[in-house]
């Protein structure tokens, strides 16, 4: 094995070269998504933006369908990749299993997301991300979708190829650490997903193509929705595991329980994927058995888990604030944490804006009854970027922020503006989502071209405000693409123009130190916290989040209960 | 010390650390409860809806 290593002398972590290599590759793939799906994001924004009203109806359900399938797919996907290599090889320390598999992969993923941006770009299928049959869209727009699918499947077997390697050469001592747990259960969650989009992807391709003559729609809205709606829960459980190894880097904190946390992961495994449920609350022709189960008592095992994760993170920072001194009163470890680091600030501002805006309209929109006040209005779209945008896009800008000095080996440029691009990004987005779900509520559809229905023969007038809120909507989504070209302008830049760090020397051999990356881990919680607690801070945003939770929950019970009068 | 070392059992580990290190496990568990309440059970529900005459 001719396997190179080198030390990060910034954070004590070891790369295997190889593995360097290819995380740079992917992330550097993911970041060119970006910057395509953030210029066609610009696009869309101005067309539902009514007093701009910018494409003309075609060239606006085409950009959408890139815009989706870019960012949510490719953006978001190669980047986790790049996490999945982070968190076996260099976490536990050890060399890559089959690398030359993992450039096949790559190279897998990047003819499939060429290949199905070519499709989309011609113009014959503009067919939305969910691609439901029977609307058909050009073969090579399934194909490209396809290899793409299996070039990330194979990505996650060498996850796990690694972590077998790690174990037999016994490069870790005990369990693997929590952060590499989370990327197991991504990995986990993304072969179910992978194989439920090859198990629909395929069949729809042979249609496409004449060689199969019907899909049943909603059998194509039932798997396909195995495969989109459980990516969304990769994206959920890498994020979680990046927020713990942030946490960690910042601030050396040690998570409160390894053992709840693990536990709430293993919830993940268990019942996250079940929640795709939600997506066919409307549908006829499945039981509400089926929905109510995987909607509701699974679900809410996995809303718990992300509560415990949402708990943990923020309670660990607290308590190592405390232990460093910053002990007074409720808040201190939080107006003392250092918001001026991109680092931290973004990891903390997706934390809030995943639980606040993303969870609380999650939970509300996966009840089945409440479901139908918000059903394919904007507030889906509304919820989901909080999600996958403030929640999974937020987080992994932060973390590049740690990787362009240790992985790149270069100076963050522009670091003025970099201290800012976390706040653009994140409290522009968190606006962009909150109104966009005010809009939904007032029934305003998603994928509308035009709400005013000019010439149609069936117009609905919607109220004035739903027309302010969609303005409102589209000037925050303007600030937030402001922090998303902060973003692109700051890693671009400092890749190519960014001071080069000392060279490091690659050696053969690993270094058999035990993994302690940043700074010494805290070992006990003893002697910190206010009256027997160790993160009572925590602990009263975590009540403010309940009594949110319960409040806007009952609102919206109180508005179902309003759609239809009963006398 | 060598001899406490000899004379303690090897530590017990609990069964939940076992599933939790054993992530081909987690990766059948993972697996198979949504192919089981998703996708296996809501087609078969797809499947009976009967046909329209
Ligand atoms: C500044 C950043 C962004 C802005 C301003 C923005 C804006 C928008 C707008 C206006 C829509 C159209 C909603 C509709 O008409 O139904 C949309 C759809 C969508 N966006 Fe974004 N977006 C941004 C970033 C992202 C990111 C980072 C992701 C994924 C990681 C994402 C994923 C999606 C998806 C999946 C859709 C739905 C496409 C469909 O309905 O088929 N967006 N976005
Ligand atoms: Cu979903």
């Amino acid at each position: 094995m001719n396997t190179l290593f080198r030390t990060c002398p910034q954070s004590g972590l070891q790369f295997d070269k190889t593995a360097e290599t290819l995380m740079k590759a992917n992330a550097v793939a993911g970041v060119v998504f970006l910057l395509v799906g953030g210029i066609l994001a610009l696009l869309v924004t101005l067309t539902r933006w009514p007093a701009v009203h910018l494409l003309p109806a075609d060239t606006f359900y085409m950009t959408l369908t890139a815009h989706g399938i870019d960012m949510l797919i490719f953006w978001i996907i190669f980047f986790e990749i790049a996490v999945l290599y982070f968190c076996s090889s260099t976490l536990l320390r050890c060399r890559l299993a089959t690398p030359r598999l993992a450039w096949l992969a790559f190279a897998l993923m990047l003819i499939g997301s060429v290949t199905a941006n070519v499709a989309i770009f011609r113009g014959d299928s503009s067919v939305m991300m969910t691609s439901y049959a029977p609307m058909q869209a050009h073969p090579a727009f399934y194909l490209g979708l396809i290899l793409f699918a299996v070039g990330a499947l194979v990505s996650c077997f060498i996850f796990l190829g690694t972590l077998v390697i790690a174990k037999a050469e016994n490069t870790y001592e005990g369990s693997i650490p929590l952060v590499t747990f989370g990327a197991l259960t991504a990995c986990i969650i993304a072969v179910f997903t992978i194989a439920s989009g090859a198990i629909i992807l395929i069949p729809t391709f042979l249609w496409s193509v004449g060689l199969i003559s019907h899909i049943d729609p909603l059998m194509y809205k039932t798997v396909w929705w195995a495969f989109g709606h459980s990516s969304q829960q990769i994206n959920v459980s890498a994020h979680v595991a990046v927020w713990y190894a942030i946490a960690a880097i910042a601030f050396g904190a040690k998570p409160m329980s390894e053992k709840v946390s693990r536990t709430a992961f293993l919830l993940y495994i268990l019942f996250l994927q079940l929640a795709s449920a939600h997506h066919l609350l409307t549908d006829p022709g499945i039981s509400s058995e089926w929905k109510i189960f995987n909607t509701s008592y699974a679900m809410y095992l996995a809303v718990l888990a992300s509560m415990v994760h949402g708990l943990t993170v923020p309670g660990s920072v607290e308590v190592a604030q405390r232990k460093k001194g910053f002990n007074k009163g409720l808040f201190e470890w939080l107006r003392k944490a250092p918001w001026g680091n991109p680092v931290f600030s973004g990891m903390f501002i997706s934390l809030i804006g995943f639980g606040f805006l993303g969870g609380i309209s999650g939970v509300m929109m996966g009840t089945e009854q409440l479901n139908l006040i918000v059903h394919n209005t904007l507030y889906v779209p509304g919820h989901f970027h909080a999600t996958v945008v403030v929640g999974t896009t937020l987080a992994f800008m932060a973390l590049t922020y740690f990787l362009i000095p240790v992985l790149f080996r270069r100076e963050v440029i522009l670091p003025g503006l970099a201290k800012w691009q976390p706040y653009l990004f994140g409290i522009g987005m968190g606006a962009f989502s909150l109104f966009m779900m005010g809009a939904g509520t007032l029934g305003v559809s998603r994928r509308h071209w035009d709400i005013a229905f000019a010439g149609s023969p069936m117009a609905y007038e919607y109220p004035a405000t739903a027309y302010l809120l969609l303005g409102l909507m589209a000037v925050s989504g303007l600030v937030a693409m402001v922090g998303g070209a902060a973003y692109l302008l700051i890693t671009v830049g400092s890749l190519l123009w960014g001071k080069k760090l000392e060279p490091v020397s690659y050696r053969k051999e690993t270094v058999p130190l035990r993994l302690a990356p940043g700074a010494p881990a805290i070992e006990a919680h003893g002697g910190v916290g206010v009256g027997g607690f160790a993160a009572p801070g925590t602990f009263v945003l975590a009540l403010v989040f309940l009594v949110s939770f319960v409040l806007y929950y009952f609102i919206n019970w109180k508005y179902l209960s309003q759609t239809w009068g009963l006398s | 010390m060598s001899n406490t070392n000899e004379a303690t059992p090897p530590e017990r580990i609990p069964v939940m650390q076992h599933i939790l290190d054993n992530p081909f496990l987690l990766l059948f568990l993972g697996v198979a409860m949504p192919t089981v309440f998703y996708i296996v059970w809501g087609v078969m529900e797809i499947v009976t809806i009967p046909v329209a005459k």
